[in-house]
């Protein structure tokens, strides 16, 4: 009892509470990023609404094979989140490190990937902003689709950059093995984070990709 | 509680003095303070602008300054009141330093949230600063499109970046309280011991962190549109800017509640300690907050009657605004009531919240007005809307926010203000609002528009009764920032609970210690218990 008091920030009484603080922080905080990506899904649902064709047409536009990819890149990095939060739990400092740059390094390929597409969108023109211009034929709101497919991606990119870094500092304080059965609620915490940015990934997939693929 | 001894006792204050110790504090009453000092600052920049419209509202014609001047006034005022007076101001001052004591705390949840929350706050108002700076922005404090994208040429992209990131530190301090109440309280504290302040502040968390989000992401589409032309709200590739203002009124609605909740928490607080009896109907107050940050999500379309938004829609809209007042007057009738037999003093604090219950009343019934479809589109965008508005955000909030800083001022600062003093204020702050504002009413019904620099010449008379009525205003907000700031040097020193209140904040010394108790608290009753406090009084005397 004594040992794990030590532990405590002075500002809490026992480990159980300043863990269940932590915890419910994080998914507060979680509820407020959910509003903030729902910000723009009502955006998103509005407009298809409104513009159906443009969004069926804006869709197929889309590499429906990298999009494929980096989704199986992001659920198998929450499975290696999910075991490096295991390790933890065990105590198995050398596997907790290898899950989470085996995480970081998903990560990082999403990314690479996701910038591939990017990059291919502005040789193609497409991508708003700079020397956008649409091919002849389609509707001028496929533009708005475009839009909202870069805002909508780049948001989600951010967050897994966002991401990538926090799961690296846990793998360097993992290494120096601040991290033990008893408290280990940072692997945790940075898990539900990381894995609600895979959620959401998991929506805009569908919504992006594959409106009308028949 | 000796008064003496505190003095010497170690305290939040004297236990370390330097600049450094105050930057990077991690206490929550020295966040308080900081944020404090931050938001009186500018309310002074706000309110000078304002003061400016009222001296170019003088006289009918445009003399004192340009209509593109006149244009960044309204929208300077309106932006930094809002966002960094109106919004902190309750929850991150009084909030911040007592919420954490109230429930028998050493502290928030997350102390270091709760200092980045002020960094966040100061990064975001260098932003707002720097569009002033760079020569203003003129699109008014909505940011409407698609004027604010694609045809005004002044600071829109930094004014919207400094909102944005103000944004985070609502955020931050909503997560904060939320967390903070439902995991610190102290043994005993049960849900329904909870101070009154304590309930309104965690209804206004729970919309700060669900709604701030929706302005964060809209004012980004807002920011981007404007510096790359990517055009999310551009009619001309299909874009709507009808669904601009549901995504602002969205945040911006439950964003008035963020401003009167925790306002209406310190009136329960100065009611109770005032008329020394217990709130009446405790349970119905504290869920009137819950309803109101429930309902106040769904009402965001009554700002957009006359925008062409369905017909249908406002209809629904405007009978859920009438259904919002209910909570709302529930607590005006509940603080009635908690007056009946009490034994009244009218110290100032109590004045203010007097005069908070007077001038929400009239603002929120102006408000069961608006709420009307047909005198709503009479009266839209003319001065009665402006009146309604500053009579819930000045009349009510700053009001509350004044009586709740002299309440709690012993206990922050362990000085006595002069009392005297303090209720002279009060009363010459409640006649010059009122001299201000009531002709706005008459104006707005007489047509008036809003944001105008120059007005037809009939309305000069009442015009003038308002720009009288802002000077005594003013006085009557620069008297409190002068006798505060002098008592806080060469004030009688506070003995730890000077109004013999039964709170836990009170329970300590003044200033508390760095911890805020001396001995973590055990609760034994319930909240506004004076009963029980004269008991325990007459155990000790006895």
């Amino acid at each position: 009892m004594a040992e794990s008091q030590s532990l405590v920030a002075h500002h809490f009484s026992t480990l159980e509470q300043e863990h269940d603080a932590e915890t419910m922080g994080m998914w507060v905080f979680l509820a407020t990023e959910v509003l903030f990506f729902g910000g723009l899904f009502s955006v998103y649902t509005v407009y298809r609404v409104i513009f159906p064709g443009a969004w069926d047409a804006g869709s197929r536009i889309l590499d429906l094979n990298l999009g494929t990819l980096n989704t199986a890149v992001l659920l198998g990095s929450s499975l290696t989140m999910a075991l490096a939060l295991h390790a933890a739990k065990l105590g198995n400092r050398r596997t907790m490190v290898f899950f989470l740059l085996v995480t970081a390094s998903l990560g990082t390929l999403f990314l690479g990937v996701k910038g591939f597409e990017y990059y291919h969108k502005y040789t193609e023109h497409l991508l708003p902003g700079l020397g956008f211009q649409l091919p002849n034929g389609m509707p001028v709101q496929v533009g708005l689709f475009l839009r909202m497919y870069f805002v909508m991606t780049a948001l989600h990119a951010f967050h897994l950059f966002v991401g990538i870094g926090l799961v690296l500092v846990l793998a360097v304080f993992g290494w120096r093995g601040k991290f033990t059965p008893l408290k280990h609620s940072p692997v945790e915490l940075i898990g539900l984070y990381w894995h609600f940015v895979d959620i959401v990934w998991i929506f805009l997939f569908p919504l992006l990709y594959l409106i009308d693929r028949s | 509680m000796e008064t003496t001894l505190s003095e010497s006792k170690p305290n939040y204050l004297n236990i370390s003095t330097t600049i450094r110790s105050w930057l990077l504090t991690t206490d929550h009453k020295r966040i308080g303070i900081l944020y404090l000092v931050s938001v009186i600052f500018f309310f002074a920049i706000a309110g000078t602008a304002a003061a400016m419209m009222r001296l170019e509202l003088l006289t009918p014609r445009g003399d004192l300054v340009q209509p593109e001047t006149y244009n960044k006034l309204f929208t300077m005022h309106g932006v930094i009141m809002v966002w960094f007076f109106m919004i902190p101001a309750i929850p991150a001052v009084l909030g911040n330093f007592f919420i954490p004591m109230m429930i028998g705390a050493r502290d928030v949840a997350f102390p270091k949230l709760n200092l980045a929350s002020w960094y966040v706050f100061i990064v975001g108002a260098m932003f707002t600063m720097g569009a002033v700076v760079t020569g203003g922005i003129d699109t008014g404090w909505t940011f409407y499109v698609p004027y604010s994208t694609l045809y005004s040429n002044t600071s829109v992209v930094i004014a919207t970046a400094g909102v944005f990131i103000v944004g985070f530190s609502s955020i931050f301090t909503g997560i904060n309280f939320i967390v903070t109440i439902h995991k610190m309280r102290a043994p005993g504290m049960t849900w329904f011991r909870l101070p009154l302040f304590v309930w309104s502040n965690y209804a206004n968390s729970l919309i700060m962190v669900l709604a701030t989000p929706i302005l964060a992401i809209t004012v980004l589409l807002i920011g981007l549109d404007h510096a790359f032309g990517i055009g999310f709200f551009d009619p001309s590739t299909g874009g709507d800017p009808i669904l601009y203002q549901h995504l602002f009124w969205f945040y911006s609605h439950p964003a008035v509640y963020i401003m009167i909740l925790p306002a209406m928490g310190v009136i329960s607080e100065l009611i109770s300690a005032f008329s020394r009896s217990r709130v009446f109907g405790y349970k119905v107050v504290a869920f009137s907050s819950l309803a109101i940050a429930a309902l106040g999500f769904m009402v965001w379309g009554h700002h957009m009657f006359v925008s062409g938004q369905s017909p249908y829609a406002s209809t629904v809209f405007s009978f859920l605004s009438f259904v919002v007042a209910v909570p709302s007057a529930i607590k005006v009738f509940n603080w009635t009531a908690t007056l009946n037999k009490g034994h009244i003093s009218f110290k100032t604090p109590m004045l203010y919240a007097l005069g908070f219950i007077g001038l929400f009343t009239v603002g929120g019934l102006t408000g069961v007005m608006l709420a009307s479809l047909a005198f709503d589109v009479h009266v839209t965008d003319t001065y009665f809307v402006v009146a309604h508005f500053h009579y819930i955000m000045v009349g009510s909030t700053v009001m509350a926010f004044l009586g709740g800083m002299h309440y709690w001022f012993p206990k922050i600062t362990g000085k006595m203000y002069p009392e005297r003093w303090g209720q002279f204020s009060a009363i010459i702050i409640f006649v010059g609002f009122n001299l201000t504002f009531f002709p706005q009413f008459i104006l707005g019904l007489e047509g008036m528009p809003r944001r105008y620099y120059a007005y037809p010449p009939e309305f000069q008379v009442l015009n003038v009764a308002s720009t009288a009525g802002a000077s005594i205003l003013a006085i009557g907000y620069i008297l409190p920032l002068l006798y505060l700031v002098w008592s806080v040097f060469k004030g009688a020193p506070a003995p730890g609970n000077p109004w013999n209140s039964p709170s836990l904040e009170w329970q300590s010394t003044s200033p508390p210690p760095k911890d805020n108790f001396d001995e973590p608290p055990v609760v034994t009753h319930e909240a506004y218990d004076y009963a029980h406090m004269a008991q325990a009084q007459g155990a000790l005397d006895g």
